[in-house]
Parts: structure tokens; C-alpha cells; sequence
């Protein structure tokens, strides 16, 4: 029984009149790859967001490794160790993907911007380590032929690797994915099934994520936390979650 | 034929890394230092010199501190002239008050002074963006230039309210004539274009461009906003500073307030614009094309009445200058909105394959 | 008699804001129709100041140059439409603004080309003195041209927000400036609309370079009232008509009151930045203006 890494406690989310979140309460073990899944609109994003601190939650508390937060920044859940990739790709799309990968790096660099303008020895030497890092990263992906290729003139479904990677080279303890394989067809969705699961072999990254395809969810995940309006309404093992009433009403639209 | 990569290969990220990693263009850049630092002060007309060669490279300098500010970081700023302006009186004021400093120091410590006008300034880019913080950024324009006109200890109390920049004199030897003047502006020119290439292509660029492209997700990787934005905004002015000193000692001679105008500003922006944004090259072909420009149109209505015996006066000439000048702005940004520098790249890339055609 | 000082000044303020909004207007209507921040606007009120007294100077029925002037700024704005929009369509802001810029500079050229760079005088009937009853009933002095111009700043506001909100066209335009690819996908027809915004902003810029120029004078200065109107726009909104006016009456009142009061504290001279400043303070409360629209950034 691996050691809980996250745990959200009663997080309840509300814009003006609309409620996000009612009541939301799991946990996440290290190393494990958890799935948020439920019909549209049920605030599997919004949840995310609260996570590294995007939105900050009415009601709740948010507990990562040893420390308790009311209110999470997104500046401080970078910190912490939280990465995440967006629904809508956040990529810098000026940058090319060796940049947008580096500038995951950010957090990790030294060196002030006096020792980066006269390209002294500890920047020199900062800036090609980091380089080394995000170069296996882009191994990793194997991205190796675009790397100099501007963000915004590629296909959408190397956009979202890119994207991965750039998560991935802050090293983070928990990886958050907004519906990483939106938008794939089979073999592209196949290769990130693969990236995931390596990523969660390899580098022990706890995984987040929410995702719409019920085979990739089964397939992949440890365990699957199910909402609907706001609300959760299951967390269990993908086996249990198939076979759950209350899931299958939910997407069938059964009214409640 | 010329330009081909055949046969050098990178081995190490260092190489990879280099700022001219094509030899053929590390043999261009080393030609072209050696025609600007050896044979253009030796040959060169001392009048072109002064009054275009010199301030064609104070403005790139400008150009650079507003491509690092707007360019780069995406901040969209109109009071370029006026952190000129700030460069140019505290320079004189610092050669002025503390000779015993020396030029060059007074030049940082004026470009510093810049530079936390520029932070001052900067302080509303973290709650206002765009055009609305372009707008605020004529307050910085204006507010100076009133400051600077009214407050006479910047002038040293001068009467009419111009002062005459003092002698440049480093370690003894006098910066007097076009051609000396000229290589002072080079070797500063030189140096701080080198530092701002490093800065962009390290970790400050990256996070400059990561505000440009999308703010808050670079908040969310964890790129601080507010250092980010005020560092952006400290090093453009202090660039600025510089070429404003600069423009006041090596070009002008006097520093007079009518020069820092909101249309030096703009002319500023036009070489950004022109140039390339986010492009440290496209500063210099920008600030190339404004300079030119005027003496181009000159040269041709003068070739036009030796021609055609055609006469065009000086009003029409100036109210064409204008018109011919908007036009072409227009038609670069329908053009090619990316400006000079990615003309510069098509080309190279053609030049890679001739003189075949694909 | 400090009051009274006080609200002749005041007026005065608030009357000239008037007139700063009315040139934001136009500034208002191109934004909020067509998402393009038109820097060109000032040298549009002067070029249609300039062709209409020229046109008069020269012995024309003074209605038949005000229609031959509307005329011509509407062929302007078609023009406009046509070879500076029309290739730049559904490029970022930054780039649109830029080629206004581009734009001020070729009209700048060639209003005083075509009609040369003398300053003019211009009347329109209504003499800048001031208002008799007020003035001697109570020591008041407020210009009874200063009156007018409010007046038709108003009518214009008017009609301009019912064409805005009530209109079949007003609603398009308001679809264009959100959005140009899905106006298109619509059916909007995206160059006729611009068309007429820019159209109608020649005339709005017509009015306003008509008061102006009653006031200033028809003179290359002119231009730089767009200038004057850049607060207005910030504490207003860019996308706000009654934004304009109530930013004008603000930026108006407090530029006025501060030169009169403030100024000789700090040796005068603080009409250049004042109107900025005010309008910086304003923003970093509401970065967006009273009535702009919000700016959300989605991830």
C-alpha cells in the first residue's frame, strides 16, 4: 500500500450561481496513474485547475506530501512539484519545441540574467546541462526532428507531446494531463498511452488524468474517480467502476 | 553553391548552442567586423559618418532595448524616447557633477537610472495589458519630458534650456572627431548587442517569450510574472539610457529635450516593426531601413530633377516622405508582418540550395 | 466668488472633456466593430476639417461642402477598407494598430498636399462667447459654442447607441469585432461591414473636426487631438460609447481643474501628462475601464 501523495478534502467550487465542484474528496498515491472521468461539464477540468491553483476553491483543504493548503498558486504548485498539461494546449507558440521544453526546465536554473548576458562559466555550463535534460526528454518522446521547429506549425497531435514534454522536464512528483489524448486517432493515442505508462514506470510520476476514451481509462489506470454535476460518485478500481449503476446512469443521462 | 552546411556537424550541445553555428556565417560576421571596427573608420566620409552611420547605430541600440521589451516580451510600449531621454541628461549630469567617474561609468550609471524609470513605468503592466498599457506608456513619455523640461537642475539651470554634451575623454585619450566618436559607439554598440543575443537565447528570453506567447500559462510553469515583466522592463530602458547618452554625446553634441518627442518613439517602433520583433538582427536592419530612408527619397527627387528636370519642392518632398513612408509600412505588415530579419532567413534558406531551385 | 470660479472652471472642464469624447468616439466605433485600435483617427478628423474649410475658403455653399466632405470621407473608409483591412484580415491587433499607424502618416501627407499646410479659421455660426444669462446673472462664463458642441455630442451618442443595440447591422458589427473568422462562418459580410464602420467613422470625425476646428482652428496640431482622446479611452473603455462620453467628462474635468488649481503649485504646464496619469491610476483599479469588456484569459 503505496503512501498517499495527494488528498483533497471536501473541495467545493462555485462561479457566481453555478456550483463546480460539491464535496469533492479522494486521495492519490505515488506512483499511481488516477483517472478522473464523467459526463461533460461535471467539473473534471475545474478540478484540475484547483489542483495547481488555478481556481481557488470556496471550500476544502488540499493536502501535497506534508503540507496542508487552503489556497493553492500555480507559481507554488510548480514549485511543489505539480505540473499539468492544458485541454486547449498551452504552448508558447512563438517558441520552438527545444524552448517550450526548456522553459519546463525554469524552476531548476541558477543563474541571474547579469551571468546569462556575458555568458560566463555557470551560465554556459547551467544552460548546456539543462539542455542535456530536456534533450532526453525529447529522446523520450521521440521528438528528435522537430526540435526546432516553431510550436505553432505543428500537427496537433505532436502540439500535445510537446506539450508532455514540456510537464515532464520539471520533473514533477505529480503529473497533472487535461485529456491528453483529445483529438488522436488510434496509433497517435497508442503512443501516448505508452508515454504515460513510461513515464509512470521510469520516473515514478504520480498521474492525473482526465480522459474521455473508456478503453484507454481502463487500461491504464490504477484507480478511477467518477463525477457528475460537480459531485463525485464513485472511486474505485476501473473493474468496479464498469460494472457501477450509478456510473453507467450518469452517462446514459438518466435523470436524477 | 556557397552556403552549404555539408560536413559541419555538431558533436557537442556547446556547438550546437553557438550564436553562428554555419561557418560560412561566422566568416560573414568576422568580415563584417573587420570592415566596420578597421576599414570604415580609415576610409569612411567623416561627414557619413556622423550623420549617418553613427546614429544608424545608436538607434539600433534603441531599436534592441524596445525589441527586448516589445518584441520579445511582448510588452507594448510608445515611450521609448523618453528613457532616451532619461540616458542622455543624466549622463551629461553625471559627467557634470562627478567628473572624477569617467564617460563610460557615467554612461551605466545613466543607463541605470534609465533603467529604474523604466521599472516605474513598468509597474502597471501587471495589471494592464495591450493597447490600454501602450496608452499608460505615453503617461511615461509625457510625465518625463515635462520633468526634464521643467526641473532645471537637469539642465544645470541653462537658460534656454539646451546644454552642450561635454568632452569625451577616456583614460586621456579624447573621443573629437566623426570617425573616433563613431568607433566608441561601435565597441559599445558591439558589446551590448552580444549581451543582449546571450539573454535572449538563455533562460531570461525563454521566459520573456513565455509572457509574450501566453502569460498565464507561464505563470503556471512557474515563470515569476512580475520579475519577469519589470526585468524586461529594466533592461530595455537601460539599453535605451545608453543610446540616449549616446545620442546626446556621440551624435547630437547637445541635449535638448525636442529630440526625445513622442515621434522618435514611434520612429523607434517603425525599425522594431520593419525590422523584425523578437529579432536582434532585425533591430539593426530596421534602425538601417529608417535611417536611409529620407536620404534615399532625397537622392531620388534629386536624380528625378536631373532626369526630368522635374522640380519637387521641399514641402511636397516632405508631405510625400509621409505618404510613401505610411504606405510602405502598410506594405511590409501585409507583406511580411515578421519584418527584414525574416526576409533575411528566406533568403539564406534560398541561398542554401542555389543555385538550384529546390 | 470662489464658486463661481469653481464651476466656471468646472463647466469649462466638462465641456471640453465633451469635446475629447467626441473624438473617442470614433475612436470607440472602429474598435467595437471591427477590433481594430484606429490610431489614424485624429489625422481623419483633420483631414475632413481641412477638406471641408478648403472647400468653403474656396466660395462653396456651405452645405454642399459639408456632403461633398462626408462623401469624400466615405470613399476614404471604403478605401481603407479595401487596401489596408481587407489584406491584413484576422492578423493579431498588434499588426492592425501598426498599420494605422501607416495610415496616419499617408493621410497626414496628403491632406497637406492636396490642400496645403496653411492654418485655417473656421466658423460655423455659433460664436465661442459666453452664455448672456449666466454670465450676468450669476458671473458664470460658459461659451455658448462649448454648449453646442455638448449638444451634438449628445445626439450623436444617441443615435449612435440605438443603431448599435437596435440594428440588424449594429448587431453584426458587434459580431465582427468579436470575432472575424466566426462573423464569416456566419454569413456576416465582413468588408461590407467595415465598409460602413469606417464610413461612419468619417463622419463622426467630420463632427468632431468641425468643433475642433472652430475652437483650435484647422492647423496641422490638429492631428494630435487623437492624443487628447487616449485617456478617455482607457478610463472608458475601448469597446464603450457612453464609456467615451463619461471617461471625457471625467478626463475634462479633472485635466482642467488641475491646471487651474494644481498647476501653478508645480510651475504649470501639466496638460501634457495629466490626462495620462489620471487615466494610469484609473486603469490599475479597473485595468480594463469602467464599461470595457473583460479580458479573460482562458487555459
Amino acid at each position: 500500500m503505496e503512501e498517499v501523495l495527494l488528498e483533497v478534502r471536501g473541495v467545493s467550487l462555485a462561479f457566481g450561481g453555478v456550483r463546480a465542484l460539491t464535496e469533492v474528496s479522494f486521495d492519490v498515491r505515488s506512483h499511481e496513474v488516477r483517472a478522473i472521468i464523467g459526463p461533460n461539464g461535471a467539473g473534471k477540468s475545474s478540478l484540475l485547475n484547483v489542483l495547481n491553483g488555478v481556481y481557488h476553491p470556496q471550500q476544502g483543504t488540499i493536502r501535497f506530501g506534508a503540507r496542508e493548503f487552503r489556497d493553492m498558486d500555480p507559481h507554488r504548485a510548480a514549485a511543489l512539484g505539480i505540473a499539468r498539461t492544458f485541454q486547449n494546449i498551452a504552448l508558447f507558440k512563438g517558441m520552438t519545441v527545444l524552448d517550450n521544453i526548456m522553459t519546463g526546465r525554469n524552476l531548476k536554473m541558477r543563474c541571474n540574467f547579469l551571468q546569462q548576458a556575458l555568458w560566463l562559466g555557470p551560465a554556459r555550463r547551467e544552460e548546456l546541462r539543462h539542455r542535456r535534460a530536456a534533450e532526453e526528454i525529447i529522446d523520450f518522446l521521440e521528438i528528435q526532428h522537430i526540435r526546432r521547429t516553431p510550436v505553432g506549425r505543428l500537427p496537433y497531435g505532436l502540439q500535445k507531446r510537446v506539450e508532455l514534454g514540456r510537464a515532464l522536464a520539471a520533473e514533477p512528483r505529480l503529473l497533472l494531463l487535461d485529456e491528453p489524448m483529445a483529438g488522436m486517432n488510434l496509433e497517435e493515442k497508442r503512443d501516448m498511452c505508452r508515454f504515460v505508462l513510461d513515464v509512470n514506470d521510469q520516473f515514478g510520476t504520480a498521474i492525473v488524468l482526465i480522459e474521455h476514451d473508456m478503453g484507454v481509462v481502463m487500461d491504464i489506470s490504477d484507480r478511477v474517480v467518477v463525477l457528475d454535476y460537480g459531485r463525485k460518485i464513485a472511486d474505485d478500481v476501473p473493474d468496479q467502476i464498469k460494472k457501477s449503476q450509478a456510473v453507467i446512469d450518469a452517462y446514459l443521462g438518466v435523470a436524477h | 553553391m556557397l552556403y552549404r552546411e555539408a560536413g559541419q556537424f555538431k558533436s557537442s550541445y556547446a556547438e550546437d548552442q553557438q550564436i553562428f553555428p554555419i561557418r560560412q556565417d561566422r566568416i560573414g560576421i568576422a568580415l563584417l567586423l573587420v570592415v566596420a571596427f578597421a576599414v570604415v573608420p580609415l576610409v569612411g566620409n567623416q561627414y557619413w559618418l556622423g550623420a549617418l552611420i553613427t546614429p544608424f547605430l545608436i538607434f539600433a541600440l534603441a531599436a534592441l532595448g524596445l525589441n527586448i521589451l516589445t518584441g520579445y516580451a511582448g510588452q507594448l510600449s510608445l515611450g521609448t524616447a523618453a528613457f532616451m531621454a532619461v540616458g542622455a541628461f543624466m549622463a551629461y549630469n553625471f559627467v557634470l557633477r562627478m567628473p572624477w567617474l569617467g564617460v563610460i561609468p557615467s554612461f551605466i550609471l545613466a543607463g541605470l537610472c534609465a533603467a529604474a524609470v523604466g521599472i516605474v513605468f513598468g509597474l502597471p503592466s501587471l495589471r494592464i495589458k495591450g493597447f490600454y498599457l501602450a496608452v499608460a506608456t505615453l503617461a511615461c513619455q509625457f510625465f518625463v519630458l515635462w520633468a526634464l523640461q521643467k526641473f532645471g537642475w537637469f539642465t544645470n539651470y541653462s537658460s534656454s534650456g539646451v546644454v552642450t554634451a561635454q568632452r569625451i575623454e577616456i583614460f586621456g585619450y579624447a573621443f573629437v572627431t566623426p570617425a573616433q566618436k563613431y568607433l566608441l559607439t561601435l565597441v559599445i554598440v558591439a558589446v551590448m548587442a552580444l549581451a543582449a543575443k546571450n539573454l535572449m537565447r538563455s533562460e531570461t528570453g525563454r521566459a520573456f517569450m513565455a509572457v509574450r506567447d501566453m502569460d498565464v500559462a507561464a505563470s503556471v510553469i512557474g515563470i515569476p510574472m512580475m520579475k519577469t515583466k519589470l526585468l524586461a522592463f529594466a533592461i530595455s530602458s537601460f539599453y535605451c539610457g545608453v543610446a540616449g547618452a549616446l545620442h546626446a554625446f556621440c551624435y547630437l553634441g547637445t541635449v535638448e529635450p525636442e529630440a526625445y518627442s513622442l515621434d522618435l518613439s514611434f520612429r523607434i517602433l517603425f525599425m522594431v516593426i520593419i525590422g523584425g520583433a523578437g529579432s536582434i538582427l532585425g533591430s539593426f536592419l530596421g534602425a538601417a531601413f529608417i535611417t536611409l530612408f529620407p536620404i534615399f527619397l532625397n537622392l531620388a527627387s534629386g536624380w528625378l530633377h536631373v532626369v526630368t528636370g522635374i522640380e519637387i519642392s521641399h514641402a511636397t518632398l516632405s508631405n510625400l516622405e509621409l505618404i510613401i513612408f505610411g504606405g510602405l509600412i502598410i506594405f511590409f505588415l501585409i507583406v511580411e508582418p515578421a519584418g527584414l530579419a525574416r526576409l533575411w532567413q528566406i533568403t539564406k534558406e534560398k541561398l542554401r540550395l542555389w543555385p538550384f531551385p529546390h | 466668488m470662489q464658486l463661481a470660479f469653481f464651476i466656471e472652471v468646472l463647466a469649462g472642464g466638462l465641456l471640453a472633456g465633451v469635446m475629447y469624447a467626441l473624438v473617442a468616439l470614433g475612436f470607440v466605433l472602429i474598435y467595437k466593430a471591427s477590433g481594430v485600435f484606429n490610431f489614424a483617427q485624429g489625422a481623419m478628423v483633420f483631414f475632413a476639417a481641412l477638406t471641408y474649410v478648403s472647400l468653403a475658403e474656396r466660395g462653396w455653399n456651405l452645405w454642399l461642402a459639408l456632403v461633398v466632405t462626408l462623401v469624400v470621407m466615405i470613399v476614404l473608409g471604403v478605401a481603407t477598407e479595401r487596401i489596408v483591412l481587407r489584406p491584413l484580415v484576422n492578423q493579431p491587433q498588434i499588426t492592425l494598430f501598426m498599420a494605422t499607424i501607416g495610415l496616419t502618416f499617408v493621410l497626414e501627407g496628403l491632406s497637406q498636399l492636396i490642400w496645403g499646410s496653411q492654418p485655417h479659421g473656421l466658423e460655423l455660426g455659433i460664436p465661442d462667447v459666453p452664455m448672456e444669462w449666466l454670465s450676468q446673472k450669476w458671473n458664470i462664463n460658459i461659451s455658448q459654442f462649448d454648449l453646442f458642441a455638448a449638444f451634438v455630442a449628445g445626439v450623436l451618442v444617441a443615435v449612435l447607441g440605438v443603431f448599435f443595440q437596435k440594428t440588424r447591422i449594429g448587431r453584426a458589427l458587434r459580431a465582427v469585432a468579436d470575432d472575424h473568422q466566426a462573423a464569416l462562418a456566419v454569413g456576416i459580410p465582413l468588408q461590407h461591414i467595415w465598409a460602413i464602420v469606417w464610413a461612419v467613422a468619417g463622419f463622426v470625425a467630420l463632427v468632431a473636426g468641425l468643433m475642433w476646428g472652430v475652437r483650435n482652428g484647422v492647423q496641422f496640431a490638429l492631428t494630435f487631438v487623437a492624443l487628447k482622446a487616449l485617456p478617455v479611452l482607457l478610463i472608458g473603455g475601448f469597446e464603450s460609447i457612453p464609456g467615451a462620453i463619461l471617461g471625457g467628462l471625467i478626463i475634462g474635468a479633472t485635466e482642467k481643474l488641475a491646471e487651474v488649481y494644481v498647476g501653478p503649485m508645480v510651475g504649470g504646464g501639466i496638460e501634457s501628462w495629466f490626462a495620462y496619469v489620471v487615466a494610469l491610476l484609473f486603469l490599475l483599479v479597473r485595468p480594463e475601464g469602467l464599461f470595457g469588456e473583460k479580458h479573460i484569459d482562458r487555459v
